[in-house]
């Protein structure tokens, strides 16, 4: 009885009050449709940013007389050094196929393979690239740096390369959550104030309710579910737009632009389901937490 | 069950005035069960100015009170003070026998649900029709739907309004929208009626008649205190007057002829008679 009492509530308000409603509509249907753009942009920013700062990581190369017990013997070796998250080996062989796969007149005119074995050493975080570069070439007596194994030929030294892809990724990483909570919150304030001017209009009737005896949660409900009805259609609309705006514009640029097609991006259902959660909680948060201070008669 | 006490309280009615300056005893004294309203020096201070200035007084079960007094008087003040609008700065009013001091803010709609309210600018929902406003009295106190179709025909009635059950407020004239809100604030039969300048927005043949229905209430067991500036009115009324001028008590007098039987229909053709008395009495 009292839930279906609410109901009722909130639908005659929607209607008998259908602009400020419809104010509130359109400003969560157009901050859900930044948001729904902004959040696949960053994901695929930050996907961009991980998989370039995934591929640093430091090669050894063994020597080509290497055998089977000094490549077993070289990844124990390898795995006992700090920060190293994992090893991983690929033969002779192995490189040869995928090289010749990516340039295969040029392979086909060098006639045998003069790739080495080679362990990719992977740090446990990109930042420690360095230290295990340093850690596998320790100075000799000469002063010269050395290799921690007679087995290993030489270590790759991309030193420049690794500083600088560092700190492009991390400033585009940071960059993006920047922009991500400055949004965010744009979202919440802009939301919240248009509910609060609805209810601004409303405020003689909250008085009037609470002159006759209402309790404070009695006038909260209805507005509160108003405000969930009102998010929850926004976002729907913004997630329509969205729906067909993937299916007409993206999807067809994905075979193109690997960007777009990148798997770090958020897959749309995910995608749906944050823009719902949110439209509906900051507008039914926005409607009982703003109700607050008209309901102090 | 208003109109039992009512039959039980006019038996015992007892002389209806306290002198204004009398020192009341501090202990509960045998009258307490009989008042509704009681005043002990109250005072009310707006940042610096006075509202209400020591103030003692006290309504019984089933008086007609009329509170006047120029604008800036203090009856505002008074009827704010009733419905815990506002607190007092100082002294203690209790209402029925509960000190309102002692209502938390959690507790004060339910004890707003025992007074009804009347304002001079009605103060409707604009959103609902005249049914729908009434019914909201009964629905913020959890009235089932039951009581609500039982209930609102019956003081719709009672308040002239059953053909105008659909219409929303706008589409009604003051005198309807001040009985729409009349019969909001008496549908829970409250035993006490506030009503702050109900007649300010009024000719004064409708005056009349919101008048006439609110001595129909008081005649139900129902304790009414009215605010107003109309003179003439409280003159040809002749109820118990407390007069209030820069936030004191300055006249509590039971008018001349307190004749508590009339009938409606009596005191509205008394009403309507021009003055016999001069005014200003």
């Amino acid at each position: 009885m009292r839930i279906g009492f609410f109901l009722r509530e909130a639908v005659r308000a929607t209607r008998r009050s259908a602009a400020p409603s419809f104010a509130a509509l359109a400003t969560v249907l157009v901050t859900m449709l930044v948001l729904g753009v902004f959040i696949p942009i960053v994901q695929a920013t930050n996907g961009a940013a991980n998989s370039v700062r995934s591929r640093v990581l430091v090669d050894v190369y063994m020597k080509s007389s290497a055998t089977a017990a000094d490549e077993a013997r070289v990844r124990r070796e390898l795995l006992a050094v700090s920060h190293v998250k994992s090893v991983e080996f690929v033969s002779k062989q192995q490189a040869y196929a995928q090289q010749s796969k990516i340039d295969p007149q040029a392979y086909q005119l060098l006639g045998s393979n003069p790739l080495p074995d080679t362990f990719h050493v992977i740090p446990d975080s990109p930042g420690n690239v360095l230290a295990v570069r340093s850690a596998l070439t320790p100075k000799g007596p000469s002063g010269q740096p050395g290799v921690i194994d007679p087995a290993i030929g030489s270590v790759s030294n991309k030193k420049n390369d690794t500083r600088k892809i560092l700190e492009v990724t991390n400033l585009v990483t940071i960059t993006a959550a920047a922009l991500t909570v400055l949004l965010t919150l744009a979202s919440i304030l802009l939301i919240a104030n248009t509910i609060r001017l609805s209810l601004y209009a409303r405020r003689r009737e909250v008085e009037v309710m609470k002159l006759v005896g209402a309790t404070d949660w009695f006038i909260r409900w209805p507005f509160v579910i108003e405000g969930i009805v009102v998010g929850a259609a926004g976002a729907l609309l913004a997630i329509a737009v969205l729906g067909i705006a993937k299916v007409a514009l993206l999807d067809p640029l994905a075979h193109s632009w690997t960007l777009i097609a990148a798997p770090q991006t958020i897959p749309f259902s995910a995608l749906v389901a944050i823009l719902m959660f949110a439209g509906v909680l900051v507008s039914a948060l926005g409607s009982g937490l703003s109700l607050r201070r008209f309901l102090r008669v | 069950m208003a109109t039992s006490f009512t039959s039980r309280d006019r038996t015992r009615r007892r002389a209806p005035v306290a002198p204004v300056a009398h020192p009341r005893q501090p202990v509960r004294d045998p009258a307490d069960g009989r008042r509704v309203i009681d005043f002990r020096g109250v005072s009310k201070l707006y940042s610096g100015d006075v509202g209400l200035d020591q103030a003692t007084f006290s309504v019984d079960r089933g008086e007609f009170v009329f509170l006047v007094g120029s604008t800036g008087s203090g009856k505002s003040t008074v009827m704010r003070l009733l419905i815990k609008e506002l607190e007092p700065t100082s002294g203690t009013i209790r209402v029925a026998g509960h000190d309102l001091g002692e209502i938390t803010r959690r507790r004060v709609p339910f004890y707003r649900r025992n007074v009804g309210v009347v304002f001079q600018d009605f103060k409707l929902l604009p959103n609902r029709t005249v049914h729908d406003n009434v019914a909201y009295a009964l629905q913020v106190t959890g009235g089932s739907r039951k009581d609500i179709r039982a209930k609102v025909p019956d003081i719709l009635r009672l308040t002239g309004l059953s053909t105008k059950l659909h219409n929303y407020p706008d589409q009604l004239s003051g005198g309807e929208q001040q009985r729409v809100s009349i019969a909001r604030a008496f549908v829970n039969h409250p035993p006490l009626l506030l009503a702050d300048e109900p007649t300010g927005n009024l000719d004064p043949e409708t005056s009349i008649d919101i008048m006439r229905l609110l001595y129909r209430i008081n005649r139900t067991g129902t304790t009414v205190l009215v605010a107003t500036h109309d003179q003439a009115m409280v003159d040809k009324m002749r109820r118990r007057v407390l007069e209030l001028s820069r936030g004191r008590i300055v006249r509590d007098e039971a008018a001349g002829l307190y004749t508590r039987d009339e009938t409606t229909r009596d005191l509205a053709r008394r009403l309507r008679a021009p003055s016999t008395r001069p005014p200003g009495v």
